[in-house]
């Protein structure tokens, strides 16, 4: 099986580069050049020595013990919260900042939802003395408080976004809107797998690092490379195309994708693409996406800021629709439930959106000798006012 | 003769083109606007088909689009009241929008009924050029639909000349690298941009489109091309109180300075 993008940028029929003229040019140069620069040695050099000074990389590989107890299975935590600012999103951002430093650009603008995006642009854009302006829709800018004064504190300006639904979906068209008005000195860094190509396929690439070191330390550990799970959230997908990317073709591993099932799927409220949406483009690439039947984008919903996306990237769609992975969901509850669970028998604070993987833990049965992988994105500061407000409310 | 193709070889100069959002300011606005735009002088008109995202575009349209879907305007919808049109306004009439409503309306669809309609052309700015020539352009072309392309300051000559060389309506030239929206005047970079575009001497004639809101900008775009494209301004002065065709007379007049 081929789970590469085509020359068009296409995984199957979905993909490509939906992109109004304005946007060619730029777009084009970034075809042009991303897998050259990114095969290029000093590029990985460049790369691989900021994931691991800067980044914090290999992040460990847990075996969680009192969660494995309590599930009867052995849960892994691929720990992505210990990343240098706490998600996995900065394993984009680095590799996209050095990629946007020799196409000569000057300045950055990136999309947030959680904020962890947006924090992880900023964080790089210090480190590399790069202009940086983030969208942000003016809802989560108030739901996702810290990381907005984060954002300001690393010295990029945070531009609030109010039309739509004021979230992540209005804040990436806003981003997208921003370049069309400077396209040449601007990159975007887009923040999941989304967006026109080659973005799905840079993103991810960026991103496989996370399934490149479980391979190792899973055989360091285990002595067998093979996982019988790799659980991931998806908001757009970077986290769990990372985690995915190094098993794509080993069929013997289980890929497992949890969406945010919000308020629940029959409710209406919720970011689950798979499940409530049907083919359609938006963003420059075409994919799964909640709309009505006229076209017009549905505005999602989820606890989560992270997840809180219409779409989803072109490969989940295409690995959706050959089988390849399963794509699941979890509430806002259940999301709740298993951020307490983690924190109370293992001391670890997940994201929000991470929590979301972890609850697939209650919804199915597996076997005590199933080796699972949880790719645990993000850790939880900034839902801090979130779960406290939920402190009561949950029971065990 | 398609209407466009005919204005063109009719009017070679100074011709006013008038985008409106469809379903804006009211649901069934549409059809008295642009009986209103034919009758105060406009040579063509672009009816916009409003999308929740509309990423080409700045303020003003993205309000009036999220207005018209307030009000509940859909392609369906659209069509309806476009039927008749034809009996009362001869000029060439064009629909734009962007992809994925048309999608999923389905393309043959889509150009059937703009064919019923008596439409001219199709402007969708995320379309790709390549996927246009693939998959689209025979139909298209099987219901007499001029597909119009965009062109940037930042587009490459050698790509000029592949849209000049696959368009058979005009080119529809943004004048910088933006989103719709009204601007003040031209900057010289912009004036260079129309300028080297002149002297390419394309085999299509030409409409200059975004920033265009005066009789100015409407004269200096007109000194470099065929004519000029009027949306966010035009969307502007539907706000507001009084008479509707009284406003979009006293527009169309203010532009022109007739
Ligand atoms: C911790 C964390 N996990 C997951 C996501 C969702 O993004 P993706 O699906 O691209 O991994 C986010 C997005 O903000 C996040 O902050």
């Amino acid at each position: 099986m081929n789970y590469e993008v085509n020359k068009k940028g296409f995984y199957g029929e979905y993909g490509g580069a939906f992109i109004p003229e304005m946007l060619y040019p730029n777009v084009r140069e970034l075809q042009h050049h991303y897998l050259t620069i990114l095969k290029d040695n000093d590029f990985q050099q460049e790369f691989r020595k900021l994931l691991k000074d800067y980044v914090g990389r290999p992040t460990p590989l847990y075996y969680a013990k009192r969660l494995s107890d309590y599930y009867k299975t052995q849960v892994y935590l691929k720990r992505e919260d210990l990343t240098h600012t706490g998600a996995h999103k900065i394993n984009n951002t680095i590799g996209q900042i050095i990629i946007a430093r020799r196409l000569g650009k000057t300045r950055i603008i990136a999309e947030t939802g959680a904020g962890q995006h947006g924090v992880a642009t900023a964080t790089v854009c210090a480190l590399m003395g790069l202009k940086c302006v983030v969208y942000m829709g003016k809802l989560d800018v108030e739901r996702q408080a810290p990381n907005v004064l984060r954002m300001k504190m690393l010295g990029a300006e945070v531009v609030p976004v109010y039309s739509g639904n004021m979230t992540l979906k209005d804040a990436t068209n806003e981003a997208i809107r921003d370049w069309i008005n400077n396209p040449v000195d601007t990159h975007y860094i887009i923040g999941s797998v989304v967006g026109p190509h080659p973005y799905p396929d840079l993103v991810t690439r960026l991103q496989s690092i996370i399934s490149e070191e479980i391979r190792w330390q899973l055989k360091e550990q285990t002595g067998n490379e093979n996982p019988d799970y790799i659980i991931a959230c998806v908001g757009g997908g970077s986290n769990a195309a990372g985690a995915f990317y190094h098993y794509l073709d080993n069929e013997d591993v289980k890929l497992i994708a949890v969406e945010a099932g919000g308020k629940g799927i029959d409710s209406g409220e919720s970011a689950a693409t798979m499940v409530t949406g049907r083919p359609g483009i938006l963003h420059g690439c075409r994919s799964m996406l909640m709309q009505t039947d006229d076209g017009q984008i549905i505005e999602p919903y989820s606890l989560s800021a992270g997840l809180d996306y219409p779409g989803i990237g072109p490969i989940h769609s295409y690995l959706y629709k050959i089988g390849r992975a399963v794509f699941e969901n979890a509430t806002d509850e259940e999301a709740l439930t298993a951020a307490y669970r983690l924190t109370r028998l293992e001391g670890i604070i997940p994201a929000l959106e991470s929590a979301h993987a972890l609850a697939f833990l209650d919804k199915y049965t597996f076997k005590p000798e199933d080796v699972v992988i949880i790719n645990l994105s993000g850790r939880g500061d900034k839902d801090m006012a979130t779960y406290i407000k939920y402190m009561e409310e949950i029971k065990d | 003769m398609n209407r466009i193709n005919k204005l063109f070889q009719q009017k070679q100069g100074n011709i006013l083109s008038v985008y409106c959002t469809a379903g804006y300011p009211l649901l069934d606005s549409t059809a008295f606007i642009i009986k209103a735009l034919a009758k105060a002088g406009a040579d063509m008109i672009e009816i916009g088909i409003p999308f929740s995202d509309p990423m080409a575009d700045g303020p003003v349209i993205q309000k009036s689009s999220d207005r018209a879907l307030k009000n509940g305007m859909t392609l369906n919808l659209l069509f309806e009241q476009l039927i008749d049109l034809r009996k009362e306004v001869t000029i060439p009439l064009i629909m734009m929008g962007y992809l994925n409503p048309v999608m999923q309306f389905g393309m043959e669809n889509f150009c059937l009924r703009c064919s019923e309609a008596g439409i001219d052309g199709v402007i969708l700015p995320d379309l790709p050029l390549d996927l246009y020539l693939e998959e689209y352009k025979s139909v298209f072309a099987k219901y007499h639909l001029k597909f119009v392309f965009l062109i940037s300051p930042q587009t490459a000559e050698n790509r000029i000349r592949l849209i000049d060389k696959v368009s058979n309506g005009f080119i529809y030239m943004v004048s910088a690298s933006s989103t719709t929206g009204v601007r003040k005047g031209f900057s010289t970079a912009q004036i260079d941009y129309f300028e080297r575009i002149d002297n390419m001497k394309l085999r299509n004639p030409r409409l200059i489109g975004f920033g265009i809101s005066s009789h100015d900008t409407f004269s200096v775009a007109c000194r470099y091309a065929q004519g000029a494209i009027i949306g966010s301004a035009f969307v502007k002065a539907l706000h507001g109180v009084g008479d509707p065709e009284e406003k979009i007379r006293k527009f169309c007049h203010r532009i022109l300075k007739k």
